[in-house]
């Protein structure tokens, strides 16, 4: 039986997978918003709004829910963070706010405009700026650079402004990019957008691919303890197989077209980078000192909360999963109804 | 110490603005339902209409509720790291529930906004009333955090650490009840004045249109009856703090001087170093009696309390008299309405009531503001009563200037620009002219 605090550590890594593949994918469609080019650039546009419009509340909400687990399970680590990695969170805050906010509006005119005008502008650009600034804090946690002294700030910006983790902020960005074209695919019947979303699936899948060479190659001067124990244990080269499958599987499918089996791979992947990650990176949540366990609140706290979140996920999951029948049921199944 | 006020600065401000989006989207959830309500069982569209704008001017609303409230959740942290290190493990369990209720909002209003023509009726309404419950639940969680915050209950403290955790002896603390009723029942105040004021505006200008006469009756109800409520609530709230934080009972009625037979002050300046209020109007012992419901029980003054305990008195005092004229104001302009929709039901969209209903539309979100100046302000110079100090809560970052200066921008434009659309969603009413049926579609 795993320990209290390792299941919640497992409960943040969950929370952070569907919050990639649901909420990035969202960001995704704001970068390709950003992107819109040639003949068909309106039509784009109009695609990822409606994509996005009904979901990305309740997509953004994976964010919340691991913050509080961890300033509800984990509450020194929760302020030692906050404190060494004030300036980009802050940062990342404006960007999440602007993206939202500038959707909503951007939305609430599309019904009746058809424009982008400024709220499309700032949507898309807040939706390239913000996946970096995740990025670059989930690689700070693994850089080795959070103070053990935890609440008194340094100043010190090398925690997050290094090479390492502005890599993982641009991995992020190309990722849910990447996820975005490949569920964009499936979300229109239009064979001309379909291959638009195509070929900026298989550029962004070179991306990503290239980038996870890259990014594990600048750990190892960036993050040399991290980096250490990815490539140590022994469940790296299995996770690096699939990994590759993966990769290859979903270039395969997008070159023949088999677009719903290149979304199985894409998100495999994506979960599988992720995975790669909280496994190196356990028991730390922030290196080199923060520890789950060192960090962690009362185990009656811990239980509660458990007990909370299952019983969160056995009421939630029914409502998200009726959420996604009614907006994305032709996208996940490929079939649209004939439209007269 | 400039760095304490700015982090102080700037949690008012994000809350302040928080708050609005907050109450709408406990508030307007509720309407909207109605009116939907009112479609499925008259199948008048003006129903269906009103339903859908409210909706539509909900989903903006709500978005921006979104992305501040995910600000704040951050904003904990970043700005009071050691009060966040403390009190997350003891109060971070209603945050958690708070989540499951967002969750609830987004999933059903997503369905709600964008489902119209593609679910069942019944699934529809039954997806606004999940809305309506979720937005309730998360205001109500929530509260009880700060409840606590004014009431810490559930642990025992070692060498300055909390020990002995009880995370649902936490979340049910002492004062949950009062204010998470208060909170909500302000919240359906606030939303009804200011629908009912706008649509009051509108009727101003163009009497006949059944649109606004429907969806000013519908928030009139519902803001009437909270407002009538709140007092009452209120009185609970004063009664409690009597007990446990009289020196924010006595910054708010600035009591001084502890006495028996303590009079009611409405109005007046407090000063502190004559340790007076100035200019009040004075009930004798009235505030004695409201306090613990007999005219010559003992009412603290601030000065039984070390100097360094005081909060300030001069807006936590003002604050408060504002509030309670504000729903003064508000209860009497329900009963008002209620007498009329009783005996003289085509008075209710005269000129001179209308014009009354159209200036009160603020008043609601004024009086949640101020409330909240008296809870926070008036909580000070703790973070957590008589436990941890606001000073002490304080991160150590320093140059806090900036993201204040830019959040404060930045609200102030999304501010702005979501009046803005609201104006525009409002102003281009649809036309239901009266004819006698009541609303049957024109064209
Ligand atoms: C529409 C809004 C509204 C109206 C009309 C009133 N209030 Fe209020 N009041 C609030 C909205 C509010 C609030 C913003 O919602 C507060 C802040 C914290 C809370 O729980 O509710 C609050 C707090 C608050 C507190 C402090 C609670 C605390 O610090 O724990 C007291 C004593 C009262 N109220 C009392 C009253 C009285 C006697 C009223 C008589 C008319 C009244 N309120 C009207
Ligand atoms: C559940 C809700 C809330 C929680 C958990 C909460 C928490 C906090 C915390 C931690 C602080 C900083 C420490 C302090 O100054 O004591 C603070 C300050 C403040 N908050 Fe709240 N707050 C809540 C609701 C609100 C709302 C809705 C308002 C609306 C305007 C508000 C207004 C303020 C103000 C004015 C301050 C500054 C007080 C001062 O430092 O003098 N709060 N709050
Ligand atoms: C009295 C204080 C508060 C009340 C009544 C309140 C209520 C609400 C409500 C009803 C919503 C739904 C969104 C909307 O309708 O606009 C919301 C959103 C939100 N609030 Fe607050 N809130 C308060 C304070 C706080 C505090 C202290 C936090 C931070 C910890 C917070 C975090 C959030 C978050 C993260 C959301 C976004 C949820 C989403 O994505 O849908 N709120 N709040």
């Amino acid at each position: 039986m795993p320990s209290l605090s390792s299941l919640l550590a497992g409960s943040i890594l969950g929370s952070l997978v569907l919050y990639a593949l649901l909420g990035g994918a969202d960001f995704g469609g704001g970068v390709w918003d950003l992107f819109a080019r040639g003949p068909r650039a309106d039509a784009q546009r109009q695609l990822i709004a409606r994509a996005i419009g009904p979901v990305w509340e309740t997509n953004h909400i994976w964010l919340i829910v691991a913050i509080v687990i961890l300033f509800t399970g984990f509450p020194s680590a929760f302020a030692a963070i906050s404190t060494a990695l004030f300036v980009p969170l802050t940062l990342l805050l404006a960007g999440i706010v602007l993206r939202g906010a500038a959707f909503a509006f951007h939305a609430y005119h599309l019904h009746e405009e058809r424009g982008t005008g400024r709220w499309g502008t700032l949507f898309a650009g807040a939706s390239l700026v913000t996946p970096v600034l995740l990025g670059v804090t989930i690689g700070a946690l693994s850089s080795g650079r959070i103070p053990a002294e935890p609440l008194t700030f340094t100043g010190d910006t090398a925690s997050w402004l290094a090479p390492y983790p502005l890599s993982v902020g641009v991995l992020t960005l190309s990722a849910f990019s990447y996820l975005a074209a490949v569920y964009l695919i499936m979300e229109t019947d239009d064979p001309d957008l379909r291959s638009d979303f195509r070929c900026r699936a298989l550029w962004s899948a070179a991306a990503v691919a290239l980038l996870s060479v890259f990014v594990p190659v600048i750990a190892a001067s960036g993050a040399p303890d991290f980096y250490g124990a990815l490539t140590g244990s022994d469940w790296f080269v299995s996770v690096a197989m699939f990994y590759a499958t993966a990769a290859l599987g979903a270039c395969v499918s997008l070159v023949l077209s088999a677009y719903s089996i290149a979304r199985i791979f894409a998100a495999a992947q994506v979960v599988l980078i992720l995975l790669g990650w909280g496994l190196a990176q356990f028991p730390f949540l922030a290196r080199p000192a923060i520890t789950f366990s060192s960090s962690a609140s009362s185990p009656s706290t811990l239980r509660l909360l458990l007990l909370f979140l299952a019983a969160g996920a056995v009421l939630l999951f029914p409502a998200i999963f009726l959420l996604m029948r009614i907006f994305k049921r032709e996208a996940l199944s490929g079939r649209y109804r004939e439209t007269p | 110490m400039t760095e304490l006020l700015l982090a102080r600065g700037q949690m008012a401000m994000l809350f302040a603005f928080h708050i609005i989006f907050a109450v709408a989207g406990m508030g307007m959830p509720v309407l909207m339902v109605i009116a939907e309500a009112a479609y499925r069982k008259t199948g008048k569209p003006v129903y269906q209409e009103l339903a859908k704008r409210w909706a539509r001017g909900t989903g903006v609303l709500f978005a921006v509720g979104a992305v501040s409230g995910t600000v704040l959740s951050f904003e904990l942290g970043l700005l009071w790291p050691r009060f966040m290190e403390f009190s997350g493990g003891i109060i971070g369990l209603p945050f958690a529930l708070e989540g499951f209720a967002f969750f609830a909002e987004a999933i059903f209003l997503g369905i709600y906004l964008y489902g119209w023509d593609k679910v069942s009726p019944r699934l529809h309404l039954l997806s606004g009333v999940a809305v309506a419950i979720g937005g309730i639940l998360s205001g109500v969680f929530v509260v009880t955090a700060n409840a606590w915050m004014n009431s810490p209950a559930g642990f025992a403290l070692l060498d300055g650490k909390p020990v002995n955790i009880s995370p649902l002896a936490a979340m049910f603390n002492p004062a949950w009840k009062t204010e998470t009723a208060h909170m909500t029942l302000a919240a359906f105040a606030a939303s009804g004045f200011a629908v009912a004021g706008i649509h009051a505006f509108m009727l101003l200008r163009d009497r006949e249109n059944l649109f606004h006469r429907r969806a000013l009756a519908i928030a009139l109800w519902v803001g009437g009856v909270a407002a009538i409520l709140l007092p009452v609530s209120g009185d609970f709230n004063a009664r409690f703090i009597a007990r446990h934080q009289p020196a924010k009972l006595a910054a708010m009625e600035g009591q001084f001087r502890t006495e028996r037979g303590a009079p009611l002050r409405i109005g007046g300046i407090p000063d502190v170093n004559s340790q007076t209020t100035r200019f009040a109007i004075e009930i004798p012992r009235a505030l004695s009696l409201l306090a613990f419901h007999d005219p010559d029980s003992e009412v603290k003054g601030l000065s039984a309390f070390p100097r360094d305990e005081w909060p300030n008195p001069v807006p936590v005092h003002l604050a408060f008299q504002f509030m309670v004229a504000f729903g003064a104001t508000m209860s009497v302009l329900a009963l008002l309405s209620a007498l009329l929709a009783w005996r003289r039901r085509e008075w209710l969209y005269h000129r001179p009531f209308l014009f009354a209903v159209a200036a009160c539309g603020p008043l609601g979100i004024l009086s949640v503001e101020a409330g909240w100046v008296v809870t926070e302000l008036g909580r000070q110079p703790w973070v957590i009563h008589g436990v941890m100090r606001t000073a002490y809560a304080v991160t150590t970052v320093g140059g806090l200037a900036i993201p204040f200066a830019f959040f404060s921008l930045l609200y102030l434009a999304l501010g702005v620009s979501a009046a803005w659309l609201i104006r525009r969603e409002v102003s281009a009413s649809p036309a239901f002219p009266l004819d006698g049926k009541g609303g049957s579609e024109p064209g």
